[in-house]
């Protein structure tokens, strides 16, 4: 069972690699150090927290672009293309399929957001020529960033099973935006009344918290981060991911493929 | 032992978007394909073989009926270890080579390490792409790509082949080959299902034939049985222009083609048409029995099925 | 539906359910680590430009975003007794940076930016240029003269400056006649009660903010038992001079007075008379701003009692 999760998984990590993918890379490079470039020369002060600022949000932003753009795809069109057929009629249960495709682009993104973290530290040293103790909290955000692309991903996955590419890739972005804005959404909840209250909340609930993992500018400012905050985004960020993709598998499984 | 019952399988999709009218793909199909027999499924383009062949995959769930494929019931995960399927005008991952291709279906099949390699290039040999097998399958043409397709089927040495058209869009050297190969597959023991609008392809290669018609079964038989000898005519072949007048008293229907006639005469005037043609000191080329062709059964069951609704053999 | 996917709907059927409350269970968790971080968070952006940059021309959605952070932050605050409101006046000033014709901040900037803790942030400076900006941007608008006029009044206690300002609110088209009166009251009988209940009256009347309506009650209430007492007081006075001494209770005034019952404050509890003559309300607790009418030595509660209901 799992060597066939893997085998699937690897499969769709070659793809996005043959797929040019990771050339995004090149254009976050560039970005980066223009950058790091344009504000060592005119050393306004503030290096260090333009570098990490500006490093992490495209980090997150890159990389909430591929797993949208990627994510949307991986079933859709595998069906458009009949590559699909071919695959479950080999012993390969659906769940599977879907569990495979997951951890592939989740692996892209993975390794991706690892070249991208050795741009932004190796700005920072540009910019700031040392490195500090707190610096280590970047690697948090990136960590909690790391979280984010887990739950897009399953998302993406989850419209990509039943949507076309266009609605699915409309639908996750939408929910990343509101999921930014989760603390929001609750508090609006709060001050509804009665029935409306009932489904705001649940709605609020429902949404992706990206607003908690999103650390970018306490990391920018050295502010600690605690430790249950850590464990906690992390446990959320799988069930949150587990629901996604059980929900994926529940349509998939029932879906005639034409 | 059958290695395909099928067992009232039916397929009805709803249409339409506020109110669902039901559209009946299949009607429910009674069918048995015996072990090592090349079966042909037949029929027009619409006519539900496709469907057919993704219910026997679990592509598409039935509205109804089962089936039980090499004595376990079809939907048992341990069956697809024993079948290969090659879908209708294949497309597989542009970015693999073909022996990546063959390498990961491989991995998914479940065959060992040690056994693929070997696997792969006797299968790459066998349909003859050890050449490109480093090429990008997006550089393929249609022809490669059936061939891969083939390819991936019987990777795994399965029981049981069911191909989907499997000579679409091939040249005739193309078609020759699959033919060839459906054959060398027969000889070691497999069962061929395939499904095809192509009859002479069917004639040539098929034990038995189905014949399907807009969901619903027309006909079922061994294709010796449907084509036997009904008429009781012959075909008589001889060198030159001339028609003997004693050929003409025989009741021949006579075509001069080139240096050659063909005349078609009831089988009981044979002897008396060798005499002739002696007599005449005419050049006999050949005599044939003449055969019903399968494709003459084919529209005629087909008109048979449209002007009586709903009847079956 | 057959064995293997009927297990595989099963399970993923339960792993859904288990996971989706798992995630709620969670994010109530996370919601009690993060509280401090998120109004920090929201403010780490403290420059009204920069947010204005950031929200990339959605600018009216951002300010609701922010107006509806402000009342949440309020209120939430209010509720558990906290006294302090530093970050009122950042989010008032970020919510009308963004939309400079979000009215409902400008009142709820005057009735508690302005007054000093616990009732408000004790920040009238900056409550006066949030006015002052957003009659910038809104010129046509009298009520923004009106709140202006209001906290040079009731905090700064500049009465002329209010007088001014409610002439030049008067000059606006379509100006409610009030403001004409109010500037002629400010300039003649800034201090007395009868201002202030006018004032007040007309703050409850013209704002649909229940907080701000809220305050603008207790205040009248406060003028009331003000004014009662102040009447009261001058009876008890009369008294002694017609008897020589000090009534016995507040019956034995009332029957003196011939008033047919014994006054009672506007929560409907009776006046009290203490044993040196002063009047005092029953329940010094259940009002706010109260400057008469107290027990000698009464010292208010240390946390406000502000009543949500009307």
């Amino acid at each position: 069972m799992s060597s066939r999760i893997v085998h699937i998984a690897s499969n769709t990590f070659r793809e996005a690699v043959r797929d040019r993918v990771l050339y995004n890379l090149i254009a976050f490079a560039v970005l980066l150090s223009g950058a790091a470039i344009f504000v060592g020369q005119i050393s306004i002060h503030i290096e260090r927290l333009v570098v990490i600022n500006l490093g992490l949000t495209a980090v997150s932003l890159f990389g909430i672009v591929i797993a949208i753009f990627v994510g949307i795809g991986l079933v859709s069109k595998e069906i458009e293309k009949r590559t699909l057929y071919t695959v479950l009629s080999r012993p390969v249960p659906r769940w599977e399929f879907i569990v495979g495709k997951f951890l592939g682009l989740a692996g892209t993104l993975v390794v991706n957001t690892f070249f991208m973290a050795i741009g932004v530290f190796g700005a920072l040293l540009y910019v700031a020529h040392t490195f500090s103790a707190p610096d280590a909290l970047i690697l948090v955000a990136l960590y909690f960033i790391i979280l984010e692309f887990l739950i897009i991903c399953s998302l993406a996955l989850l419209f990509s099973s039943f949507s076309s590419p266009l609605f699915s890739a409309v639908f996750a972005f939408s929910l990343f935006v509101i999921g930014s804005f989760a603390d929001d959404i609750r508090g609006f909840a709060s001050l509804t009344q009665g029935v409306t209250r009932w489904i705001a909340t649940a709605a609020a609930y429902l949404v992706p918290n990206f607003s908690a993992l999103n650390v970018i500018s306490a990391v920018a400012h050295q502010q600690p981060l605690s430790l249950q905050l850590v464990l906690q985004n992390t446990f959320y960020a799988l069930f949150y991911t587990t629901m996604a993709l059980s929900g994926a598998v529940l349509i998939f499984e029932r879906r005639n493929l034409k | 032992m059958a290695a395909i019952e099928i067992l009232g399988l039916e397929k009805t999709y709803k249409v339409g978007f506020w109110r669902q009218r039901p559209k009946r793909a299949l009607q429910p199909l009674h069918l048995n394909v015996e072990e090592g027999e090349i079966f042909g499924f037949l029929g027009p383009n619409g006519a539900g073989k496709t469907t057919t062949l993704k219910m026997l995959m679990g592509l598409v769930f039935p509205t109804a009926g089962t089936a039980r494929i090499l004595g376990c019931e079809w939907t048992d995960p341990k069956v697809k270890a024993q079948i290969g399927f090659l879908p209708e005008q294949p497309y597989f991952y542009d970015y693999l080579t073909a022996h990546e291709l063959l390498d990961y279906y491989g991995q998914l099949s479940g065959v060992p390490g040690k056994n693929r390699k070997r696997r792969i290039e006797e299968v790459l040999q066998r349909v003859g792409l050890t050449d490109v097998k480093g090429v990008q399958l997006r550089k393929f043409s249609k022809g490669m790509l059936q061939r891969a397709g083939i390819a991936q089927a019987i990777l795994h040495d399965p029981k049981l082949l069911f191909f989907d058209e499997p000579m679409s869009g091939l040249d005739p050297l193309g078609r020759r080959e699959v033919r060839d190969l459906m054959e060398q597959l027969q000889c070691e023991g497999k069962t061929v299902f395939f499904s095809t609008h192509i009859l002479s392809d069917a004639e040539a290669l098929c034990d038995r034939v189905a014949i399907i018609h807009k969901g619903e079964l027309r006909g079922v038989g061994a294709v010796e049985d449907l084509t036997s000898t009904v008429q009781g005519k012959v075909e008589v072949i001889w060198q030159g222009t001339q028609v003997p007048a004693s050929m003409k008293a025989l009741g021949a229907e006579c075509h001069v083609t080139g240096d050659r006639v063909r005349a078609i005469l009831p089988e009981n005037r044979q002897d008396a048409a060798i005499d002739s043609l002696r007599r005449e000191r005419i050049r006999l080329i050949a005599i044939t029995p003449l055969r019903t062709s399968l494709e003459s059964y084919f529209v005629e069951k087909l008109q048979h099925s449209q002007t009586t609704a709903g009847s079956t053999l | 539906m057959t064995g293997p996917r009927r297990t595989t709907t099963i399970v993923a059927a339960g792993c859904l359910t288990i996971s989706m409350v798992a995630c709620i269970l969670l994010l109530r968790h996370i919601d009690e680590i993060r509280p401090p971080a998120i109004i920090d968070d929201a403010l780490y952006v403290s420059s009204p430009k920069m947010v204005k940059a950031a929200s990339l021309g959605f600018d009216g959605m951002m300010a609701c975003i922010y107006w509806t952070r402000t009342v949440q932050y309020f209120g939430e605050r209010h509720f558990n007794h906290e006294h302090t409101y530093n970050e009122l006046a950042p989010l008032l000033e970020i919510t009308t940076a963004l939309d400079p014709r979000l009215f409902p901040a400008y009142e709820f900037g005057t009735s508690f930016l302005a007054p000093a803790s616990p009732q408000g942030a004790g920040e009238p400076a900056r409550a006066i240029q949030l006015m002052e900006y957003g009659i910038r941007h809104n010129p046509d608008n009298w009520k923004l003269y009106y709140n202006l006029g209001f906290i040079y009044y009731t905090e700064i206690k500049d009465y002329e400056k209010a007088s001014q300002v409610f002439a030049q609110g008067a000059e606006v088209p379509n100006a409610n006649p009030l403001m004409k009166v109010l500037a002629a009251k400010m300039a003649g009988h800034a201090g007395d009660l009868a201002t202030a209940r006018l004032l007040w009256s007309s703050t409850y009347e013209s704002s649909r903010d229940t907080l701000v309506r809220q305050n603008a009650i207790e205040h009248l209430r406060a003028i009331q038992v003000e004014e009662d007492v102040t009447r009261l007081q001058s009876a008890v006075t009369r008294f002694g001079e017609r008897t020589g001494r000090l009534p016995a209770s507040m019956r034995e005034l009332a029957a003196a007075e011939r008033w047919p019952g014994i006054p009672v404050d506007p929560n409907g509890h009776p006046y009290m008379l203490t044993s040196r003559g002063l009047v005092v309300v029953e329940n010094p607790d259940d009002f706010n701003f109260l400057t008469k009418g107290l027990p000698p030595g009464y010292k208010p509660p240390p946390l406000p009692k502000f009543h949500m209901h009307t």
